[in-house]
């Protein structure tokens, strides 16, 4: 609308003089740098706090300098390296055995071996202990010879090929190993061998399992939200407390739950063994597993699916439905078409953001997941803290977080971010 | 950017803070396995260190690993004095420099002189550790599961036909690959020959495979008595002190089966920068002489790794239980037992561990 | 209103059958929902160190029950200090959460905000970012200025993860505001500190305190990014105590715990509740 009436006050000035369409202009413009400037505390505060440090996070997906900082001469000479079906010539050789008196006497060739064995099993070793001896090599002619004779991988082209392709800072090796992909010695890119095949088969099973949740939070949320929404106001208000509740309770403490109701001597075995559905020996094993994850996130979730549908359902006039009736239609057709795809938007924005929720989840299937209800989050996990791969950990999070973002951008335009209710 | 984030938070957060100030003495942090091991340092170290010095020590657990020491060293921004680590991770810790010298030469000798050097077990001490355990990993059962004929060899923890139940087994290549090998036929000194090529790794795999469905894994050490008490599992692969310390003081009838132990070393090792560098250097000489290790090994069954403090490790602590027999060094425990190779697992974890998650997760 | 919900006398025998079975399933929803919360507490009272009900606490013996974990749980020096850190984290994480929320949110319902989708998106991003990315990308920021081992630390990245829920229900009570209302009070002589004060506050004052309840909560309930910065027990916060708990040595004692927790909850949600009815009777709509 402002913008309309300053279209229309062409020619008009304000009583100092300026015309009037500047003055509005700057009016606007100082109106806007007061709102942003409301908004740029947080936006700062987020900047340093929460995405500054997940970008720096994800840089190292991409960017690893510990071979071309720790072996600067190797590096270089690696130029000389053209044949590529051959091993490295002697300057190769000798510029690696300065490098190595260096990193030796430095105390960093656990980490040029550590970076190494990442990238190719098993050669960490011939780092350390060809090391241990190098300071003993007097008067060598050949450092072709003596590492080779040394340790005979030395002699080998796939270790030199590794050495030279972790000597680029940036690459994508990382986002390779991520996919289950990696650099065959010719320099193409081949499947790994299936037996370390681990990574798509994770993400395929994150997705299945977020999409499951996403269905059964449906399934059971859609029935008590229109419970809820068609029960008078006094009675679905006390009824919702049966869904806030578990809202506002601690994630542990469901968890927790979960795993004394669904334990092997939990509460659910000792009622089927009291019912003799089962013998005392022949208790079912419920956690520890997909099924166990799959319930706990089921329930943990149903209230991010229970509040938007609630409160689109609450907005459907039920004459639609009188109207349908009275027309003729059956009961349940009338429901299926005039009821139900009224309900969509709040599908959706449910649908999403439970989807999205599950995707990233980490908690509830590192306590209760097992060996079949882990899920990426928890290899994530894995690799920075246990296995310190950090670079392999932040391509799998680069991943993971692409998929959210999207989704997220799905969400804004589907349902938009201001729509988001919480209760 | 770090000072302009510093100053703006300090000014807000500044409160939080004036309690915690307050604390006047600075204490070591000394980081452990946690449960009943912690307990024994506790007993048998801090308490004692405590008392001479009037330094108190704070007692963190955690799981095991290099992530959290490196994190801290490579941020420059060390929390944590000492830290009890595996033989692997204190060679490789040294290796990348992210644990501090340690001299042996300064440790305390035996009390009948000999030098540490001597003293303490061959291959204890390293560049930047000093040893105070021997520990293994060993399989246990609960008796009461198995009423007639009892699991004696590695190879019956894989029979799942002959012991039927559950098993239990530690979340990680490590020990396992090995434990399979064994029950495979290969002898102990074999192990690691084997494992080293690709078709021992796979036949390893192979006799995993034949109990996976019926295995949960733990991750915590604390996890396998708790396991066998709740009836989760009827067998499962332990630190041997923890199943010791279920028996000796919460009288469960569970048995150790040593056929096939494999056994490492647990060390005391300083990260690079430690906050209380001296204070901690202290410490580790002050716990590693010959009564503190005898000490230790009255409230947990693992090996001391000096020679002068076997002759004085009596009873388990306040009763009449003798801990010789409980050792994993005892001679009839000691029969076909396998030590953990450090260097394999050092080259090939990385490697190994992928190749495990990736079963696990088939 | 309602058509499958309530029953007209003249529905068909299919009708009725439907509807008992309706009201069985949601029945059954709710119990889903609700009694995994709800069994913890008897349990928790529980004389023997188990998770299951004894055979003496169905038929109700007195001695089968105890509060033995409620004094484990309080005579813990561990639990206790955790209790102390999550409090101190949860209010200042709270406080800082609210302030910048809801000036953000005032900022960005103002008519000339440029480019509100974009900023509003990125404000609530970080309830919708895998929480183990952000554990992470905070570890090795933290690490590298030195704020990892401090409860500084974690109150500044429990704010980040809690201004989402301030900005979004303040800006919930903010749509419908009347813009006019500001520019009457300014042409009545206030200043803004004034406006804000007698004008906006007043107003907005419920969708901030259910903004800062939800920030609370968040924060006392986060553990994933206390995991990662929080390496000693100095730091550990009520649920990385649990987490250590219910990973190594899961012992009644976490029940009680997780009793107090629920009783927690639902003293918030009780406040929740109180506060969107009074909202409701101040915009003058009666509570339907």
């Amino acid at each position: 609308m402002a913008q309309a009436t300053i279209d229309e006050l062409q020619g008009l000035t304000t009583a100092d003089g300026t015309p009037l369409r500047r003055a509005l202009h700057r009016a606007e413009r100082r109106a806007k740098i007061r709102a942003f400037l409301l908004v740029t505390p947080l936006l700062v505060f987020l900047a340093v706090t929460f995405i500054y440090p997940i970008a720096q996070m994800l840089w190292r997906s991409i960017y690893d300098d510990t071979i071309v900082t720790l072996l600067p001469n190797t590096v270089t000479a690696f130029k000389d390296w053209t044949d590529r079906d051959q091993l490295p010539p002697e300057s190769v050789f000798a510029a690696f055995a300065v490098d190595m008196k260096q990193t030796r006497e430095d105390r960093t060739i656990g980490q040029v071996a550590t970076r190494v064995n990442f990238e190719e099993g098993g050669l960490r070793s011939i780092f350390t202990r060809t090391a241990r001896h190098i300071d003993d090599a007097k008067n060598v002619t050949s450092w072709r010879d003596w590492f080779i004779q040394e340790n005979p991988d030395w002699g080998k082209l796939n270790t030199w090929a590794t050495i030279e392709r972790l000597g680029h800072a940036y690459s994508i090796l990382q986002y390779l190993a991520a996919t289950d992909r990696q650099y065959d010695d010719h320099g193409n890119i081949v499947m790994a061998p299936e037996e370390t095949q681990i990574y798509v088969p994770i993400f395929i099973r994150t997705l299945w399992m977020s999409l499951l949740v996403t269905l059964l939070t449906l399934l059971l949320g859609y029935p008590i939200s229109y419970f809820l929404a068609t029960l008078p106001i006094r009675t679905s208000n006390l009824l919702m407390i049966m869904v806030l509740l578990p809202f506002w309770t601690s994630l542990l403490v469901r968890t927790t739950s979960w795993i004394v109701i669904l334990g092997k001597e939990g509460v659910l075995n000792d009622i089927l063994v009291w019912l003799g559905l089962i013998s005392d020996d022949g208790r079912i094993q419920m956690i520890y597993n997909q099924t166990g994850t799959l319930v706990a996130m089921t329930q943990i979730l149903l209230p991010f699916m229970v509040l938007p549908l609630y409160s689109v359902m609450k907005t459907i006039s039920p004459s639609y439905m009188r109207a349908a009736m009275s027309l003729g239609a059956p009961r349940f057709l009338a429901f299926w078409k005039v009821y139900a795809p009224n309900t969509l938007p709040g599908v959706g924005a449910g649908a999403l953001l439970v989807f999205i929720l599950s995707i990233g989840y980490y908690i509830t299937p590192a306590l209760v997941g097992g060996r079949t209800g882990q899920m990426i989050s928890n290899f994530i996990a894995f690799h920075m803290q246990k296995s310190l791969n950090w670079g392999l950990a932040a391509a799998l999070g680069g991943i993971l977080l692409a998929g959210v973002l999207l989704l997220y951008a799905l969400y804004n335009r589907l349902v938009g971010v201001e729509k988001l209710s919480l209760g | 950017m770090s000072n302009l984030l510093k100053t703006t938070v300090l000014a807000v957060g500044l409160a939080a803070f004036v309690a915690g100030a307050a604390k006047a003495a600075e204490p070591l942090t000394v980081v452990s396995w946690g449960g009943a091991y912690t307990k024994s340092q506790v007993e048998a170290y801090h308490k004692p260190f405590t008392k001479k010095t009037g330094i108190p020590i704070v007692s963190a657990d955690y799981n095991g690993g290099l992530a959290e020491i490196k994190a801290q060293v490579e941020a420059n921004n060390v929390t944590w004095d000492v830290v009890d680590v595996e033989l692997s991770d204190a060679v490789r810790g040294c290796d990348e420099g992210l644990l501090e010298p340690i001299d042996s030469s300064m440790l305390p000798p035996a009390p009948d002189g000999t030098p540490a050097r001597q003293d303490f077990l061959p291959g204890t001490l390293t560049d930047c550790s000093v040893a105070t355990i021997v520990w293994s990993t060993i399989y246990a059962y609960d008796a009461t599961k198995f009423p007639g004929e009892k699991p004696k060899t590695i190879a019956d923890f894989f029979d799942t036909k002959k012991f039927p139940g559950k098993r239990a087994m530690r979340k990680g290549p490590k020990v396992n690959l090995e434990f399979a090998l064994m029950a495979d036929g290969v002898p102990a000194d074999k192990v690691y020959q084997v494992l080293s090529t690709p078709e021992g790794v796979d036949r390893a795999f192979k006799k995993l495979d034949t109990i996976k469905k019926d295995v949960i894994w733990w991750e915590a050490g604390a996890q396998p008595p708790q396991m066998l008490a709740d009836g989760e599992v009827a067998m499962t692969t332990a630190y041997n002190g923890r199943i010791f310390n279920a028996v000796a003081s919460e009288k469960k009838p569970f048995v150790i089966v040593w056929d096939g132990q494999v056994w490492d070393l647990d060390l005391w090792v300083i990260p690079k920068g430690a906050p209380h560098a001296k204070e901690a250097l202290d410490f580790v000489k002050f716990s590693t002489d010959t009564q503190r290790l005898a000490d230790q090994a009255s409230w947990i069954s693992y090996g001391p790794a000096r020679k002068s403090s076997v002759p004085l490790i009596g009873n388990f602590h306040d009763s009449d239980m003798k801990m010789g027999p409980n050792m994993p060094t005892s001679p009839d425990n000691f029969k076909n037992a396998l030590q953990n190779d450090f260097e394999f697992w050092a080259d090939y974890q990385d490697q190994l561990n992928e190749r495990f998650a990736a079963w696990l997760a088939q | 209103m309602s058509v499958l919900t309530t029953l007209p006398s003249y529905a068909s025998p299919i009708e009725k059958i439907w509807y008992v079975l309706f009201r069985v399933l949601c029945g059954c929803v709710f119990l889903f929902l609700i009694a995994p919360i709800l069994i913890i507490i008897p349990l928790s009272f529980n004389a023997e160190p188990y998770f299951t009900f004894t055979h003496e606490m169905l038929t109700l013996h007195a001695s089968a029950f105890s509060t033995r974990w409620y004094h484990l749980f309080l005579n813990d020096a561990r639990w206790m200090q955790s209790v102390e850190n999550s409090i101190i984290v949860a209010f200042f994480a709270t406080l800082l959460a609210t302030v910048l929320g809801t000036l953000a949110a005032l900022g960005l319902s103002r008519s000339h905000m440029p480019a509100r989708t974009f900023i509003m998106s990125v404000l609530i991003s970080p309830m919708v970012v895998p929480l183990i990315i952000t554990a992470a990308g905070i570890y090795f920021f933290y690490a590298s200025v030195g704020l990892t081992g401090s409860l500084l630390g974690i109150i500044l990245a429990h704010t980040a993860l809690g201004t989402p829920f301030v900005v979004i229900t303040v800006t919930a009570t903010l749509i419908g505001f009347d813009q006019s209302l500001i520019r009457a009070s300014a042409m009545l002589g206030a200043n803004p500190a004034t406006t804000f004060r007698k004008v906006i506050m007043p107003l907005i004052l419920p969708g901030v305190i259910s903004g800062a309840l939800f920030a609370f909560v968040t924060s006392f309930d986060e553990v994933v990014v206390v995991l990662f910065i929080a390496p000693n027990p100095e730091q550990y916060t009520i649920p990385r105590q649990m987490w250590s708990g219910i990973r190594e040595q899961i012992s009644p004692a976490i029940l009680a715990v997780a009793t107090c927790l629920i009783v927690v909850s639902i003293a918030l949600m009780t406040v929740l509740e109180l506060l969107r009815r009074r909202s409701e009777r101040l915009r003058g709509m009666t509570p339907q």
